[in-house]
């Protein structure tokens, strides 16, 4: 009873706590070696030039996504890196912070840093939108405020925010928006304009943030491309290992009443 | 007797003529070490937690030889363990996931020995003994938490250190005495990392012995809370329902441990950071001094503590709650009046208050993570309140109700 009393207590900050909850899932497979070679090839040519993956090395990379040394240096390789080497920017962040109000963080391990991990990236890729009143001329809707200027639009076009007034809750407070919120008024989507198009119909681009996000969960944990593989292995075997210890301690125990 | 056996028993001879006093000792905690025969599911956890403790100092000293215990390398040689270290990710999981199931199973250790009063006389020296392991372990769980230098390892550090500073007086001084600096830093670091890889895990290993020791001088208690040494063999000595520790136990013990490394590899594997609870989504950002956290939290493990601090609105007394509330343990031996020791046989209302202690404590335990709206703290409040009087209250309600006869011997459930 107490136990129930209590449940029902916690339930109003557990709903509130999902509110965000309009997050599409970016449904990635690690598996998939192309997607990751995809995705690294863009990353390679969008973000690298700001964002450093600094505990991660084009070996490493090359190695986990099935590519030869050659195909590394020739196509993800920029800048007069050794294969060796980590992935770093040259920018110097003194100067970036200067330019872009904030240094552009190390990406690495962004895709651990949120509980919706992966799928928080793709949200973020997929909801640019025009606002003047931002320095870059851009916000976003998963993270409002963002100084990162749209660096896709190109591929996306110029996308401009549909809102609707804030809905009344019956005790006369205003619902929280689920979309994000520009202008006072809450967002339900997006559009791209005649003549602002991109290069890019609507699934193309979301493959694109699909597979930036899915390289981005690899580079969070290389690791996670053999983990569950291995672990099939060990939890099949550590589970007929205890079955004859099972065996084992009925034999020993058989006199014991 | 072929080759192989003669070159044993040639060995032991060889040894035991150097050391005769090794063989005894042997057979006092192994194979004339006499525990009950009914043992359930809850006596595991004991055997359980060496497993883990010796994981964690197995793949510990592995993790030493890559770590870098200075703020500038810290993070980075923990991601570097994680990418280029050949099995270095196993390895470094193996210790972060052990170190939350080597709370999961002395928390479950220690409830069994509430349920079963396995801390009523003549056991309360094993029971402070362990109480200390505990102490131990908080401090070394606390301490090797802050040396991936994430945020949270940061911040939580700045909290939990700055409690000490609610001391009257000396507060200020003792609590950069304890970070080596004015806030934590390098310095800070350095020092976890000496107590956290030498002076804890040896504290915590003499501990160990002792606990054992203590335990094989009065013999362990069981399910029934029955005196098996009251009913002896006449012509052995040997307990009626004690069985040998070796080797009835050695394997029953290996088909535990082997069903719950099982377990453990599962989670290992599949859901290592358990969606944030074992490896928090905001230490993979490395520690950052300007930038405070939204919403600073200990791992799950502290949080039922952390929640009964937060539901005092004093600072001070809030120390004094959430530090109450662990040093209160210490007292269970004189605090539990029941005349029965396992809960088969106590009153109906001994059932209840443990149940709505465990509720109370894992509520406390979710409440801690939480942000803490008015109703959550609120909620937290009345729970710690009744954490308290459950233990203070503890010498009335152990007595209340009508208690069921306790049998002559051990009952057996299979």
């Amino acid at each position: 009873m107490k136990g129930l009393a209590f449940a029902l207590l916690l339930l109003p900050s557990v709903s509130m706590a999902s509110g965000g909850g309009a997050m599409e899932s970016a449904q990635i497979d690690l598996s998939d070696k192309a997607a990751l070679q995809r995705g690294a090839s863009l990353y390679m040519s969008y973000c690298s030039s700001c964002h450093s993956l600094s505990y991660q090395r084009y070996s490493r990379m090359g190695e986990d996504l099935g590519l030869t040394q050659e195909q590394v240096e020739q196509n993800l390789i920029y800048s007069d890196a050794k294969i060796g080497e980590n992935i770093v920017t040259g920018m110097d962040p003194v100067k970036a912070e200067a330019w872009m109000g904030k240094a552009p963080p190390d990406l690495s391990v962004v895709a651990r840093t949120k509980a919706e991990g992966a799928d928080w990236i793709y949200n973020y890729l997929r909801t640019f939108y025009v606002d003047e009143s931002r320095p870059t001329g851009w916000n976003n809707a998963v993270f409002p405020g963002a100084s990162m200027p749209h660096v896709l639009w190109e591929m996306q076009g110029v996308q401009h925010a549909v809102t609707e007034p804030k809905q009344k809750l019956p005790n006369g407070e205003e619902e929280p928006c689920h979309k994000g919120e520009f202008q006072g008024r809450c967002i339900t989507g997006f559009v791209v304009p005649e003549g602002q198009k991109g290069t890019m119909d609507a699934e193309q681009y979301d493959r694109v943030a699909r597979d930036l996000s899915a390289f981005l969960a690899y580079t969070g944990e290389p690791a996670a491309l053999k983990r569950e593989s291995m672990g099939v292995w060990v939890v099949l075997f550590l589970a007929f290992f205890t079955l004859l210890a099972y065996l084992l301690k009925a034999e020993y125990w058989r006199d014991v009443h | 007797m072929n080759f192989l056996e003669r070159a044993i028993n040639g060995g032991m001879d060889w040894v035991n003529e150097r050391a005769p006093a090794l063989m005894p000792v042997y057979r006092k905690h192994m194979t004339e070490y006499y525990a009950p025969k009914n043992f359930n599911l809850w006596y595991y956890f004991g055997v359980l937690s060496m497993l883990v403790l010796i994981n964690q100092i197995v793949t510990g000293i592995y993790l030493t030889m890559f770590y870098k215990p200075s703020a500038m390398e810290a993070f980075a040689s923990v991601e570097y363990i994680m990418r280029d270290v050949s099995g270095g990710w196993l390895i470094r999981y193996m210790h972060s996931t052990g170190a939350s199931l080597f709370f999961i199973v002395i928390y479950l250790h220690m409830f069994r020995a509430l349920i079963y009063g396995s801390h009523q006389k003549p056991r309360e020296l094993v029971w402070i003994l362990g109480m200390l392991i505990f102490l131990s372990l908080m401090a070394e769980a606390f301490m090797g938490y802050v040396l991936p230098w994430g945020q949270m390892s940061y911040w939580g550090a700045q909290v939990i250190i700055n409690l000490f500073g609610a001391i009257p007086v000396i507060g200020g001084d003792l609590t950069e005495w304890i970070r080596g600096d004015y806030l934590v830093s390098d310095a800070t670091l350095n020092r976890f990392f000496a107590l956290h890889v030498v002076a804890l895990p040896l504290v915590i290993l003499l501990l160990v012995v002792l606990h054992l020791g203590a335990l094989h001088e009065v013999g362990s208690n069981n399910p029934d809370g029955v005196d098996i040494k009251k009913l002896k063999d006449k012509a052995t000595g040997i307990p009626l329902d004690g069985i040998a520790f070796h080797p009835y136990y050695t394997v029953k013990d290996t088909f535990g441990a082997s069903f719950f490394l099982t377990i453990a590899a599962f989670i290992l594997f599949f859901v290592p950071t358990m969606g944030g609870l074992f490896l928090e989504h905001d230490n993979f950002i490395q520690a950052n001094p300007m930038v405070t956290p939204l919403h600073i939290k200990p791992v799950w493990y502290f949080t039922p503590y952390y929640a009964m601090l937060r539901a005092v609105p004093d600072k001070l007394l809030g120390v004094i709650t959430m530090g109450g509330a662990v040093m209160i343990l210490f007292l269970l031996p004189w605090l539990d009046r029941s005349p029965v020791k396992s809960i088969r046989y106590r009153s109906m209302i001994s059932k209840v208050m443990i149940g709505l202690f465990v509720v109370s404590f894992v509520s406390l335990g979710y409440l801690g993570m939480q942000a803490g709206s008015t109703t959550q703290t609120l909620v937290a409040r009345v729970l710690t309140i009744f954490y308290f009087a459950f233990f203070v209250f503890m010498p009335f309600w152990t007595r209340l109700g009508a208690t069921k006869p306790v049998p002559e011997r051990v009952t057996m459930h299979d």
